[in-house]
């Protein structure tokens, strides 16, 4: 389902705070249904350049279109066509599974009929139709996140953003998860993802790596291993972090 | 509009769900309404004089029983004394003390005139006055029935009187508590207003869901009215409660339209909310949000006038209470609940509290931003 | 003692780091002082008034003068009739209205009986009593003047003596309810608040597994309050004494001792609250709900005790902030020693001992 259309448009971004540059010149694409990792260690400035595709926050300069909309005018038909899980837990501990799916199914303007029937033929594909009036803070962890997913893509988005989406879970749990990524990615939703799991980031189609605010290396697990002559990502990770050292 | 009802749907939940909170929010100003109003009164029920009678004669002890039969007065060691005159004055074991001189009867037979000293806790000057003021007019009560009676039946030949006749409108038995009720409601549901507001965007902040929602299509106006409403509509129904306690305990008049104050009260509300919420765009902790409240409730409720009049400020503070939206909320509920005030009557207080509101407002929708 | 050392340093260095807060602790009281010295009185000046004169001649209008010029009343409106009046007082800035009767000055002059009504917008009950003494005292001495022919009425003849408030200030009454709830309100609100904060974040058991005792840690989080309200207490008395030439009659060190075991009550509630709840919010809107509203008003703060119904009075007697008061009046006002105050201090160490106990307790549940 990949395709070569680029629904992610990044020329020049740059990002700065005072005299910090978070986001140093970068340039890359994302093709619509793909799934594009986005790599780097804790302050690369991943989150910062998450921000800025998302509406949360505007560039400093560079030419940014997410989903052929304008990052600087058209921050709202962005978020429209997005769906973001953040890495800080995002559903309400005090309502009940269902209530949070109704809740944010209906700022996304989804009309009630159409959130109840999505609700239904989710909760039942997750097998959780019988936890749906349980209390957020009641799930296990696991449960909770794969909520936050299906919640950020209830409403039929083109394109996801996760932001360490898997932070705190167990490999089993994480196995899981990246299991909806795909069918995410199978029913045509391009799947922007961050994370410092390297194992994660062979399940990607592509794969871009910063290192203090510039992308260092942008290719296919494969193509990348190649080029740095490594048998894992782990490797080209840390090949690339010690030549950053070495400079 | 959809979008705002499933907000409201949302904060709703929320709030009901909260077990801690409902309790503060609902239990808590009724048990304030019902002690606070009994507890503020500045109604002297007794004042407790000595009378250190150095003379012990039919005059003195004639003086004596005129205040003990007076229902204001709690008379205390009403005998000779040779203790610390000041004493009991010092330990707060009484609030006056009246010294009746050797030689009273004597003196007021002879001279005619006897000058007895009056020594009065002064610490809170407005009792002090009062105390004064009741005292002063016991003993010139006492005198007239000397003059008549006892010492020398004067000619009233030329002297002239004038009678003054009063009539307290709106409140003729003075009841205290008739004034501070619609007072100390305003007070309540504005602590509560601000409280609730001013935790809870600062609340998402903490919890990290406002960034849920900062990536969401919603429109910003969507989103404060979908805050607010939930707690106006929460304040008028504690106001609508609040009303219905005063009317069945405190039985406190209600002269003027029941919608007109719910009318201003839902302004005066929006008013409170924008600046709870106001607050919460401003700090990032729950705690700071609190603080800054705690600050400015402090500042706003003790000016509003509730306790002191705002006419006896100085001028400069009558002017800052121009934009203390309590204070005009409150006058408003004094003015048409106990005197029948209507709209064209309250109009000034309509347009403070209006343009404040849009201020508030305002400013918390401007300070809201969804990106930085 | 070394670690328990670096631990009250790190709570220093937080309260220090954390400037908003500390201009806030520090400045608000200065702040809140002078605005309520200045604004919270019940002295009446100025208070605007009607006259409703159906004679129009010369005693009515002296009269008229001697009202105006005692600095109580300020003439608003000239009435025509009594129909306005309702109107009038709706509408809210007018108190009090003085109606002459016709003909007053001859009936006065040739009769000896002159009738004057004084009708008064009493939802405000205080201020419609105040302002009927004061016509009246007003209107009585006019009378006396005019008499003077005759020779002074005998009788007895008060002589007042305001003790400890010669002037009436409002500011004496006001200035140790300040101090009492601003030190109850810091100091509670901010122990309790402090410490359900490290519950909340999780810190209090990384706290709790560390080789420091409890009473280390939960003195640790309230020592450095202490010392911000006790350079409250210093910065308060000397504004007021500055500014407001409040005096400090009996002894400053028993006055500093007194005020240092009240911000030691106060802490102990604040820690009697934090083991009561886990969460912050719940635990401000109890100290601010719960204690801000009964210490203005159950405490002898505005409203004298002695005035209440009795079960309130039992009520009052529960607020440390009450027993305080006292103990800060007959110290600064009375200026007398230890000998007078000897009993609020008893209670106050009672209930700190009271409140001490029960966290404790509470404390040793929780762990157990």
């Amino acid at each position: 389902m990949v395709t070569t259309e680029s629904i992610i448009h990044v020329r020049n971004m740059v990002k700065k705070f005072g005299g910090f540059v978070a986001n140093d010149n970068l340039n890359f694409d994302v093709y619509r249904g793909e799934i594009f990792g986005f790599l780097g260690a804790n302050g690369a400035g991943k989150t910062t350049a998450m921000k800025i595709l998302c509406g949360l926050s505007l560039p400093t300069s560079g030419e940014i279109k997410v989903a052929g909309f304008d990052v600087y005018k058209e921050t709202n038909l962005i978020k429209r066509n997005i769906g973001y899980m953040s890495q800080r837990f995002s559903l309400y501990e005090d309502l009940s599974v269902y209530e949070n799916i109704r809740f944010y199914g209906g700022i996304y303007g989804l009309s009630r009929k159409l959130i109840r029937e999505r609700a239904d033929f989710l909760l039942e594909t997750l097998n959780l139709s019988d936890i749906r009036n349980k209390l957020i803070k009641d799930l296990p962890l696991g449960w909770r996140q794969k909520l936050a997913f299906s919640v950020a893509i209830f409403h039929k988005p083109g394109i996801v953003f996760l932001d360490e989406p898997t932070g705190g879970v167990d490999p089993i749990t994480r196995r899981q998860f990246w299991e909806m990524i795909y069918q995410a990615a199978a029913d045509g939703i391009t799947v922007f993802v961050t994370t410092h799991y390297m194992d994660e980031a062979e399940y990607c189609n592509r794969v871009s790596i910063m290192v203090d605010g510039k992308i260092r290396a942008l290719d296919t697990p494969e193509g990348l291993k190649k080029q740095f002559a490594a048998a894992t990502m782990n490797e080209v990770f840390l090949k690339l972090a010690r030549n950053n050292q070495s400079v | 509009m959809n979008t705002i009802l499933f907000i409201l749907q949302k904060e709703f939940l929320q709030v009901f769900r909260n077990k801690n909170m409902l309790p503060i929010i609902f239990l808590l100003p009724v048990v304030q309404l019902i002690i606070l109003v009994n507890a503020a009164t500045f109604e002297m029920k007794s004042i407790r004089l000595q009378i250190n009678d150095y003379d012990n004669s039919g005059i003195s002890r004639q003086l004596i029983s005129k205040f003990q039969g007076s229902p204001f007065y709690n008379i205390t060691q009403a005998a000779y004394t040779s203790l610390d005159p000041e004493s009991s004055l010092k330990k707060g074991n009484c609030d006056a003390i009246l010294e009746l001189p050797h030689d009273l009867e004597k003196d007021l037979r002879t001279k005619g005139v006897v000058k007895v000293q009056l020594i009065i806790n002064a610490i809170n000057g407005t009792s002090g006055g009062l105390t004064y003021a009741y005292t002063a007019s016991v003993i010139q009560d006492f005198n007239g029935i000397l003059i008549n009676e006892q010492i020398r039946p004067q000619n009233p030949d030329k002297s002239r009187t004038i009678a003054t006749t009063h009539s307290f409108w709106y409140n003729p038995e003075l009841n205290y508590k008739t004034f501070m009720v619609p007072g100390i409601l305003v007070l309540l549901i504005t602590v509560i207003s601000l409280l609730l507001s001013g935790m809870n965007i600062v609340r998402e902040k903490e919890i990290g869901t406002i960034e849920q929602i900062n990536v969401t299509p919603i429109k910003k106006y969507q989103f404060i009215i979908g805050k607010l409403l939930p707690f106006l509509i929460i304040a008028l129904g504690e106001l609508a409660i609040g009303l219905t306690i005063g009317k069945l305990l405190f039985n406190i008049p209600m002269v003027g339209s029941l919608p007109l104050v719910f009318g201003v009260a839902a302004i005066y509300i929006s008013c409170i909310l924008g600046l709870g919420l106001l607050i919460s765009t401003m700090t990032d902790t729950q705690q700071q949000a609190m603080f800054v409240s705690f600050f400015i409730m402090i500042v706003i409720i003790l000016m509003s006038g509730l306790f002191t009049a705002v006419e006896n400020m100085p001028h400069w503070a009558q002017v800052m209470d121009l934009f203390n939206p309590i204070a005009h909320f409150i006058k408003v509920m004094r003015m048409v609940l106990l005197k029948g005030s209507g709209f064209n009557q309250i109009l000034t207080e309509i347009y403070y509290l209006t343009g404040l509101s849009f201020l508030t407002l305002g400013l918390a929708t401007w300070r809201y931003r969804k990106t930085s | 003692m070394k670690r328990f050392a670096g631990f009250l340093y790190k709570e220093i260095y937080h309260i220090i780091r954390d400037m908003r807060t500390l201009i806030v602790l520090i400045g608000m009281p200065v702040v809140q002082l002078l605005l309520f010295g200045y604004v919270l009185t019940n002295e009446i000046k100025d208070a605007k008034i009607a006259i409703l004169d159906h004679s129009k001649d010369e005693v009515t209008s002296e009269l008229t003068q001697k009202f105006l010029s005692s600095g109580y009343f300020k003439l608003s409106r000239e009435l025509q009739s009594e129909n306005e009046i309702n109107t009038l007082f709706q509408e809210g800035d007018i108190k009090e209205v003085i109606v002459f009767e016709e003909d007053f000055a001859r009936k006065f002059e040739k009769d000896g009986n002159a009738k004057i009504q004084i009708i008064n917008d009493a939802s405000e009950p205080n201020t419609a009593n105040l302002l009927v003494n004061y016509t009246n005292a007003i209107i009585s001495d006019y009378v006396r003047q005019s008499n003077r022919t005759s020779t002074a009425a005998p009788g007895i003849i008060p002589e007042v003596q305001m003790a400890y408030n010669a002037n009436l200030k409002g500011v004496f009454m006001f200035v140790p309810g300040i101090i009492a709830m601003l030190l109850i309100l810091i100091s509670a609100l901010m122990t309790s608040i402090t410490i359900t904060r490290e519950k909340e974040l999780g810190t209090m058991e990384v706290l709790l597994v560390s080789p420091l005792r409890p009473f280390q840690i939960v003195l640790g989080k309230v020592a450095p309050y202490i010392l911000i309200a006790f350079i409250n207490v210093v910065i308060i008395l000397l504004v007021s004494n500055i500014v407001f030439h409040v005096p400090v009659r009996g002894s400053v060190v028993l006055l500093l001792a007194e005020s240092t075991l009240y911000i030691i009550t106060a802490l102990s509630l604040g820690i009697l609250i934090s083991t009561i709840t886990n969460s912050q919010q719940v635990a401000m809107m109890l100290s601010l709900i719960g204690l801000m509203l009964p210490t203005i008003m159950l405490s002898g703060f505005i409203y004298p005790v002695e005035n209440m119904p009795l079960p309130l009075q039992i009520i009052c007697q529960l607020m440390p902030p009450k027993w305080f008061i006292i103990i800060i009046k007959n110290i600064m006002l009375k200026g007398v020693g230890f000998t007078y105050v000897w009993k609020e201090t008893l209670v106050l160490l009672g209930m700190t001992a009271f409140f001490i106990t029960l966290s404790v307790k509470k404390f040793k549940n929780r762990l157990e």
